[in-house]
């Protein structure tokens, strides 16, 4: 299995590149069975849109 | 004026709305914005001969102004007050055990109304806080990529670097600053609204 820091490598990388079908199907098994890094993702999503509010309320 | 006084004022002119963009986005304040860019151009022309190459000169200005931001910010960190200390999030090797699994203390906790943090000033105290904390390189490409939205590809072409390094830059800094974060604001038991 993917080990959780690869996992969070791929959770980032999703947000500048598309994953291959591979690479998606590895992370979301590694998500369905690790909570950790469930709660993670969840988290990065949360902080992607703080950055875009971030850029909408500016100037 | 002579012919680098004209070409640093040209060039100047080309950065100058990035410059203020960048600022904005760091400071609440336009009008502080504004005198920042200015005071970053005083220095570029008090410290010309310290620049060579023309091709850098963007980055040399976006230094400038950076440090003028950071002093500007720290100097906002020390009027709010907090026992919050970025100095103590760990770095991503640290996140991690030799089998790169989550350290026990590292887990990701439960995060406090997520949702309603936009609406406090002191949220994005602490976000400013956490990215100015990233080192320097990080920063900057984190804040093209994710406050001012530059595809990666563009980013790789102006600063020079591989798409892996940019890939990797932006995994620190998204894991360090969610470790921030949750340390400086979601972690917290409670919030007052």
């Amino acid at each position: 299995m993917m080990s959780c820091k690869r996992a969070t490598e791929q959770m980032s990388q999703r947000f500048d590149a598309p994953l291959s079908l591979i690479e998606k199907m590895s992370l979301g098994a590694h998500l369905m069975m690790c909570d950790k890094c469930a709660r993670c993702q969840q988290q990065l999503e949360q902080l992607h849109r703080v950055c875009q509010k971030r850029s909408q309320t500016k100037g | 004026m002579n012919a680098a006084v004209i070409d640093i004022e040209e060039h100047f002119e080309t950065v100058r709305p990035r410059l203020l963009a960048f600022a904005r986005l760091q400071l609440e304040d336009e009008a502080l914005a504004e005198d920042k860019v200015q005071d970053t151009l005083l220095a570029a022309y008090e410290s010309i001969e310290r620049f060579n190459g023309q091709s850098k000169f963007e980055t040399w200005l976006f230094a400038i102004l950076k440090n003028k931001l950071i002093d500007e910010i720290r100097r906002r960190s020390r009027e709010f007050t907090t026992d919050f200390d970025a100095d103590q999030v760990a770095e991503v090797d640290e996140m991690f055990d030799e089998r790169a699994h989550w350290v026990s203390g590292q887990q990701p906790q439960k995060w406090v109304q997520p949702e309603s943090s936009y609406l406090h000033e002191q949220f994005w105290q602490v976000f400013d806080l956490c990215v100015f904390h990233l080192p320097k390189g990080t920063a900057r490409v984190f804040t093209l990529r994710e406050l001012l939205g530059i595809e990666t590809d563009e980013i790789c072409d102006s600063l020079g670097l591989s798409q892996q390094n940019v890939w990797t830059m932006l995994h620190r800094a998204r894991l360090k600053i969610r470790g921030c974060l949750e340390r400086g604001w979601y972690g917290r038991e409670e919030i007052e609204l």
